[in-house]
């Protein structure tokens, strides 16, 4: 067994011991510790298993990758599942923690005193958190079989076990406990490589400032002035001011991402854990804490990432890279079918431009005006989701940041598949069975419920990770879309409008998801099976240029507007509901999150 | 009764001015604002590079912090004035 492997393995295996440890210390006695931890976690704790909650492997593995090839475009990200912690903190959170109850349907169906409410926010929920746990696991099976060099399968079944053993036992209490030992091994294995590079190339050991930086060559030259250089000679958009579809898309693509993240029921859910009105208040400031330290990294990984891969393959203007000398890490990622090269003017050598075509060109740089000539690219495929993985090897550095790397990897994973496993069960043993179905549940077996709930939700989540559904790529949109345009503005309407009332609630949320969910159809096929477009493929011909991805602000516009709309014509909601939204606006005694 | 009402409104003048903020950082400085703001440069950043990369996000967590120091205090105030 090589070194790296070793490490990796010990890395893996100390940290899934860890997690036992953790779980076996905090297992869950009562409902209470199971759906809210028994309501006693610090905000200082609560953010931080928030982060590690929020953070999926898209956060932990994709994210710096698709900001290396966005550029600004990538900002739509930074921003967006950032922001909406400001709108968590004003407009949500404490007056959900107010009313203290333990899920966000049981939330709704008091606000709008309905069962079909409830049912239709169950159903959304489990739709947005199955889709996105597809994800978590597909990242632990590639984790295991790119590191361990275990089977996919196998990696895959090692993980649900691992999450079984801690979610099930523990419920919302072992979770949260061991989402905060996740959240620091992720945050490690994020910023350590990142210090790593930034001190290699900049000399600046904070990525934050070396990103704003001059290089450590003795060139006296920007970094980032000189990956603009860079690309732009290739024929690349300049990296600093490369914008994502137009400036009103990305605008929309923003908001829906901040709605979105404000409106997801196992984000939310993490706010009923603490004991009071103000922790609430001041865990979200906490999450953003921890959730800012990787993300205010990320776009440095990303910059950083690009001018390392840039530089390997042309070091020197002219002088590319030979194929027969191609680094380790080049033929691993080639292993993988994520790098491909196709030496297409026979040269041996490595050509890596913007031009797709077969034929030499000739392009206006945007950056200087000037013409240049450009070769075909012969990168075929980079894929981005490679570049946080393979940028410690890229940058040379030692075999245990690697390693490192792996563990993180899969914490990230772990983390968020379990806070979402957790809505799952609690959505259908609190919401659907005790709620609706066999209301005379006894608290015993309501625990029992939710733990069966929950190992059947790890083995169908299980099995659509091994055999991933063709809409699996577009779950983002399908998650966030989900969340921005029905829940978001049901809850937040819940709350500031006295007078807002279910018959009118339930049509904004129904209007907001069914014109979104047509939106994304539309243009990505029914539930993303291509060519089954409603309408004809109608390409790239979107309203106002709004990608699908971005859809969810307009949905939520949507739900809004027909549901005062419908309020004018039905009329407002009871007294004894208005009595309960006042209640929920003023702070006073806050007890426990409890039961009806 | 009345109190309460004046906490809330209280409350809502604080979270418009807040949002205000969230939205000026983001959207403006981050977004709309962004070429000219380019211009100015912070070290090797552009400026409102920067603002959609890094400043809107240390932004958005002195928000939340403030938000809730403003908060606790009108809570404090308005429980002492019910006793």
């Amino acid at each position: 067994m090589d070194e790296l492997k070793l490490y990796t393995y010990i890395a893996v295996f100390s940290t899934f011991a860890l997690y036992f440890a953790i779980a076996w210390w905090a297992r869950a006695g009562s409902t209470s510790d199971f759906y809210v931890a028994g309501g006693g976690i610090t905000p200082m704790q609560n953010g931080m298993a928030i982060g590690a909650d929020w953070m999926s492997a898209a956060s932990f593995i994709s994210m710096a990758g698709l900001i290396a090839f966005l550029g600004y475009g990538g900002s739509v990200f930074l921003m967006g599942w950032t922001g909406g912690y400001v709108l968590l903190a004003m407009l949500l959170a404490p007056y959900m923690r107010k009313h203290g109850k333990f899920t966000v349907p049981e939330f709704i169906f008091d606000r709008y005193y309905s069962k079909t409410a409830r049912i239709v926010a169950v159903a959304c929920l489990i739709i947005a958190s199955l889709t996105y746990i597809i994800g978590q696991m597909k990242g632990v099976g590639v984790a295991f079989s790119r590191f361990l060099e275990v089977d996919y399968g196998l990696g895959l079944g090692i993980g649900m076990f691992v999450v079984w053993v801690y979610a099930v036992l523990g419920g919302m209490k072992g979770i949260t406990y061991t989402q905060i030992a996740q959240y620091v091994v992720m945050i490690f294995a994020y910023t350590i490589p990142a210090i790593f590079i930034s001190l290699q190339l900049t000399g600046n050991p904070i990525p934050q400032l070396g990103l704003g930086s001059t290089l450590a060559d003795g060139s006296g030259v920007y970094l980032l002035d000189k990956l603009d250089m860079v690309v732009t000679d290739l024929g690349f958009k300049e990296y600093t001011t490369s914008n994502l579809g137009g400036t009103l898309n990305m605008f929309a693509y923003t908001i829906s991402l901040m709605i979105g993240t404000a409106g997801l029921p196992h984000v939310i859910m993490r706010f009923f854990t603490v004991p009071s009105v103000q922790a609430a208040r001041q865990s979200a400031g906490y999450a953003l804490v921890f959730i800012g330290l990787l993300y205010t990294v990320a776009p440095a990984v990303g910059a950083m990432a690009r001018l390392n891969l840039m530089n390997t393959i042309e070091p020197t203007a002219g002088q590319n890279l030979v194929y027969d000398e191609r680094p380790q890490w080049f033929k691993d990622w080639e292993k993988t079918g994520l790098l491909k090269f196709e030496d297409k003017n026979g040269d041996g050598k490595i050509q890596y431009t913007s031009n797709a075509t077969d034929q030499t060109v000739t392009k206006i740089n945007t950056m200087t005006g000037k013409e240049i000539v450009v070769v075909p690219n012969e990168m075929v495929k980079v894929d981005r989701d490679i570049m946080v993985l393979a940028n410690p090897a890229i940058a040379n550095l030692p075999n245990w940041v690697i390693a490192l790397v792996a563990a993180g990897g899969l914490a990230a994973a772990l983390s968020t598949a379990a806070g979402l496993l957790l809505a799952i069960s609690s959505s259908i043993s609190h919401d659907l069975m005790k709620g609706v179905l066999t209301p005379d549940l006894s608290e015993k077996n309501e625990l029992l419920a939710g733990r069966v709930v929950m190992t059947i939700a790890i083995l169908v989540s299980g099995y659509l990770g091994l055999h991933p559904p063709g809409f699996a790529a577009g779950t983002v949109a399908l998650a966030f879309g989900l969340a921005a345009s029905s829940i978001f503005p049901a809850l937040m309407m819940g709350i500031f409008s006295k007078k807002m009332s279910g018959t009118a609630a339930i049509s904004g949320m129904v209007a907001g998801i069914g014109v979104t969910m047509m939106y994304v159809f539309q243009h990505k096929g029914i539930m993303f099976i291509p060519g089954t477009s409603f309408l004809g493929d109608m390409g790239k011909d979107w309203f106002f240029g709004i990608s699908p991805n971005a859809f969810g602000a307009v949905g939520a516009i949507v739900n809004f507007g027909v549901a005062f709309i419908v309020l004018q014509f039905t009329g407002p909601c009871p007294a004894n509901i208005v009595a309960m939204v006042e209640n929920m606006r003023s702070p006073g005694d806050c007890a426990a999150a409890h039961d009806h | 009764m009345e109190n309460k009402e004046t906490y809330w409104s209280e409350n809502i003048r604080i979270i418009l001015i807040c949002l205000a903020i969230w939205f000026v950082v983001s959207f403006g400085f981050g977004l709309l604002l962004v070429e000219p703001l380019n211009a100015i440069s912070i070290g090797g950043y552009k400026l409102g590079f920067w603002f959609a990369q890094q400043g809107a996000i240390y932004a958005f967590l002195g928000l939340i912090f403030w938000y809730g120091h403003k908060m606790n205090k009108l809570d404090i105030k308005y429980a002492e004035g019910s006793k």
